[in-house]
């Protein structure tokens, strides 16, 4: 089995209101998977779906190959994009209560804790409660509960935000550290470069349906436009415009350099990229040649906006 | 541990744990006393010696008026009208009361004149009048010639005594006594479910504003927590009360004893000093030995739990339901409004006839059942009633905590929205 979690042709409906069309999802083990969607596109439908928050009209979702059950409310840690805790409670309690909530007895729950606290150093905090603890620390508390179980899949929506970029990296690399221990981590967010940093896998869901799913490289290769990006020192800027324009597409690129060359964009479309090296090399000296990679953004945009041609006009 | 107990555990602990709770579980037997002790006193104090001025040209009723604790009565038929209506103001005298002369009795009836400043009390004036009436009376006949003994011996004074079918003797003023122990019941199974379903919708609404509740239902099925809380809440509810009623009752013994008084502790109280002064006090005493207790004890639990339950988890749904406590005010008037009703059928029209059709009416619909019944089962009620009510009151309670539930599931998920009756309606018909 290499998938831990499958959803298959779930549909969820609220009224006459589809958050859900029919979305089927694999999320391979071991992997750190990007849900990604613009509001209101269904993630968190689906993520309650998963969570046995809500259930599905119709479709179903394995995890570990077995059709959600009860059971499975242990295997899960999921970290909500509304989150809060008990404002009066004092944190060792409150974290005891959640961590015995999703099955751990009282026991095992205090030893977790304690090797958490320990490892995130926040031992002092034990006896406070929560409203004396600034947000971010807040936060903390909500990602020990989140991981306290050892879920094996771990649902993560928007968890860096509300926090500073010291403790979002220290949270980043514990999550990169609990996927090295075997934990599958699904991963909602907006932030795109924290896709590109971490995902294996994405998917992109909009109005209610899925629109892409893989691997995030191979999402990458089909998304290519085989742009590239020219840097080029020349004496007769006509004559190689005059080479370009015969075999390809060009137009002005900007981007940092040292040099003042001539910056193009250049689509090759069916032809190699050495075939455009010939031609650059010929006419002067390049200082800079490098393939555009759609970045996740792109394709996020890229896909959402072909998708709906409304959105084009309001953006 | 299961998470049901899990649930109430928290629940329970964080009520106990907060300060305005503590605040109250100490501070309200304190002013209860307070009260009973002020209301006590007040009423064991002497009023003021009131004199009467009777200006009675008849010379006829004058000696009819007797002066008693609260009112001197003198005859001032010397003292011209005027002068004693002057000394109304200079404070000698409440109020002068004018008899005139008339030429016969049926002019006197409407020419009698009572002054004074302040307005006189309803019973202090129809007191006069019964005494001139009655004076009065006893003149006519004397002027008509009729035997004022023969008349009076032709009075008939009847008093109906109560008793059962089997033949037991019934006491009059019993009926209050019952009443006093259905209302007592009825009343705080009002005021816990009013005290209680409040903190309920509260602590959902806590949860949802603190933003933890995806968490928690991540975790545990929405119906567990609704319940968890419901029944954590009533058991930190029973805790309280338990301490009220010990408090209360030591303090009362320590105001009683230092202050010399009887802390007018409200209609018990009074019923029982009534039942004292009663020269049959020991039939009384008989009497509330034959109280079906048994049968009230088991209904009050009943009921108790039956009720409760049943309002708590509408208060919880509509605590799901809402954003902010400001926001729940609408939802109030439907909850508060049946139980009112129950009270005042209780207190109006069980006392008539706890038998009769609005009263045992009542004391089927649910809603009100756990009031009225309680009120009505001192009286006897006939146990197939007492089954059938109660079957009404689970039926219902099952129902309405299903419906609660799912309202509760949608209703916490939701944010931002203040929703309507009908939208509460919608989310019945979710799928969950």
């Amino acid at each position: 089995m290499s998938n831990i979690l499958e959803a298959r042709n779930v549909v969820k409906q609220y009224g006459d209101y589809t958050a859900l069309n029919s979305v089927s999802l694999s999320v391979p083990k071991g992997s750190i998977y990007g849900l990604l969607g613009p509001n209101g596109a269904g993630k968190t439908s689906l993520i309650r779906i998963i969570n046995q928050i809500t259930f599905p009209d119709s479709g179903e979702v394995l995890l570990d190959g077995e059709k959600l059950s009860a059971k499975h409310i242990s295997h899960i840690g999921y970290l909500p994009e509304e989150r809060g805790l008990y404002k009066s409670m004092k944190v060792g309690e409150q974290c005891l209560y959640l961590a015995q909530l999703k099955g751990l007895s009282y026991p095992e729950a205090k030893k977790q804790l304690e090797y958490w606290f320990d490892r995130l150093e926040i031992q002092g905090w034990w006896n406070k409660k929560i409203q004396e603890l600034s947000k971010g620390m807040a936060q903390k508390i909500q990602f020990v509960v989140t991981v306290l179980h050892k879920p094996k899949l771990l649902i993560f929506d928007e968890p860096f935000s509300g926090f500073d970029p010291v403790n979002a990296n220290i949270i980043k690399d514990e999550i990169l550290e609990l996927k090295k221990q075997g934990a599958t981590i699904i991963f909602s967010t907006h932030r795109m470069e924290s896709v590109e940093e971490l995902c294996d896998d994405i998917a992109l869901i909009h109005k209610s349906n899925k629109l892409i799913e893989g691997k995030l490289i191979d999402v990458k290769r089909a998304h290519r436009s085989q742009n590239f990006e020219v840097g080029i020192l020349t004496d007769n800027v006509e004559g190689l415009m005059y080479d370009l324009t015969q075999k390809f597409m060009i137009s002005q690129a900007d981007f940092k350099s040292l040099n003042d060359e001539l910056k193009l964009n250049i689509q090759i479309g069916n032809s190699k990229p050495n075939e455009l090296l010939s031609v650059l090399t010929n006419r002067g000296q390049v200082t800079h040649f490098v393939e555009k990679i759609p970045s996740v953004n792109d394709i996020f945009i890229q896909t959402v906006t072909s998708n709906d041609p409304s959105e084009v006009l309001h953006s | 541990m299961s998470a049901l107990t899990l649930i109430i555990k928290r629940e329970f602990i964080a009520k106990v744990r907060n300060k305005s709770f503590i605040v109250m579980t100490f501070l309200s037997p304190l002013l209860f006393a307070g009260i009973a002790v002020l209301v006590g006193y007040l009423s064991s104090l002497k009023a003021d010696v009131q004199t009467i001025a009777i200006h009675d040209e008849t010379g006829l009723f004058v000696n009819e008026f007797k002066s008693g604790d609260a009112f001197k009565y003198e005859n001032q038929s010397s003292v011209a009208v005027e002068i004693l209506r002057d000394s109304i103001k200079s404070g000698k005298y409440e109020g002068v009361l004018f008899i005139p002369k008339a030429k016969d009795s049926k002019s006197l009836e409407k020419s009698i004149k009572y002054y004074s400043d302040d307005d006189p009390g309803i019973a202090f004036v129809a007191g006069l009048e019964d005494i001139i009436a009655s004076k009065l009376t006893e003149t006519n006949y004397v002027n008509a010639k009729l035997d004022t003994l023969q008349i009076r011996n032709a009075e008939a004074n009847v008093e109906i005594s109560l008793s059962k079918s089997s033949g037991e003797v019934g006491l009059k003023y019993f009926n209050e006594i019952k009443i006093a122990f259905g209302c007592a019941f009825g009343y705080l199974i009002m005021m816990f479910i009013i005290i209680y379903g409040n903190m309920v919708m509260r602590s959902v609404i806590e949860e949802k504003t603190n933003r933890i509740i995806e968490i928690i239902i991540s975790s545990v099925k929405p119906f567990q927590l609704m319940m968890g809380k419901i029944i954590g809440t009533s058991l930190a509810g029973v805790l309280q009360f338990v301490i009220w009623s010990i408090i209360g009752v030591l303090l009362l013994l320590v105001a009683a004893s230092f202050f010399g008084v009887t802390p007018g502790v409200g209609v018990s109280g009074q019923m029982a000093s009534q039942a004292s002064q009663m020269s049959d006090s020991q039939l009384y005493i008989a009497e509330l030995g034959k109280l079906p207790i048994g049968t009230m004890i088991f209904a009050f639990i009943v009921y108790f739990i039956g009720g409760y339950f049943l309002y708590s988890s509408v208060y919880a749904a509509i605590g799901a339901a809402v954003d902010s406590e400001t926001d729940s005010q609408q939802f109030m008037m439907p909850i508060i409004m049946p139980l009112m009703l129950g009270v005042y059928i209780g207190v109006f029209t069980v006392i008539n006839d706890p038998h009769g059709t609005v009263a045992t009416t009542f004391s089927m619909i649910p809603l009100t059942s756990p009031i009225v019944m309680l009120m009505r089962i001192p009286f006897g009620v006939p146990w197939w009633q007492i089954a059938l009510s109660m079957g009404i009151l689970f039926g219902t309670f099952f129902a309405v905590v299903w419906f609660a539930a799912k309202i509760y599931r949608i209703g916490i998920l939701m944010y931002g929205k203040k929703p309507t009756w009908k939208e509460m309606f919608k989310w019945m018909r979710y799928s969950g």
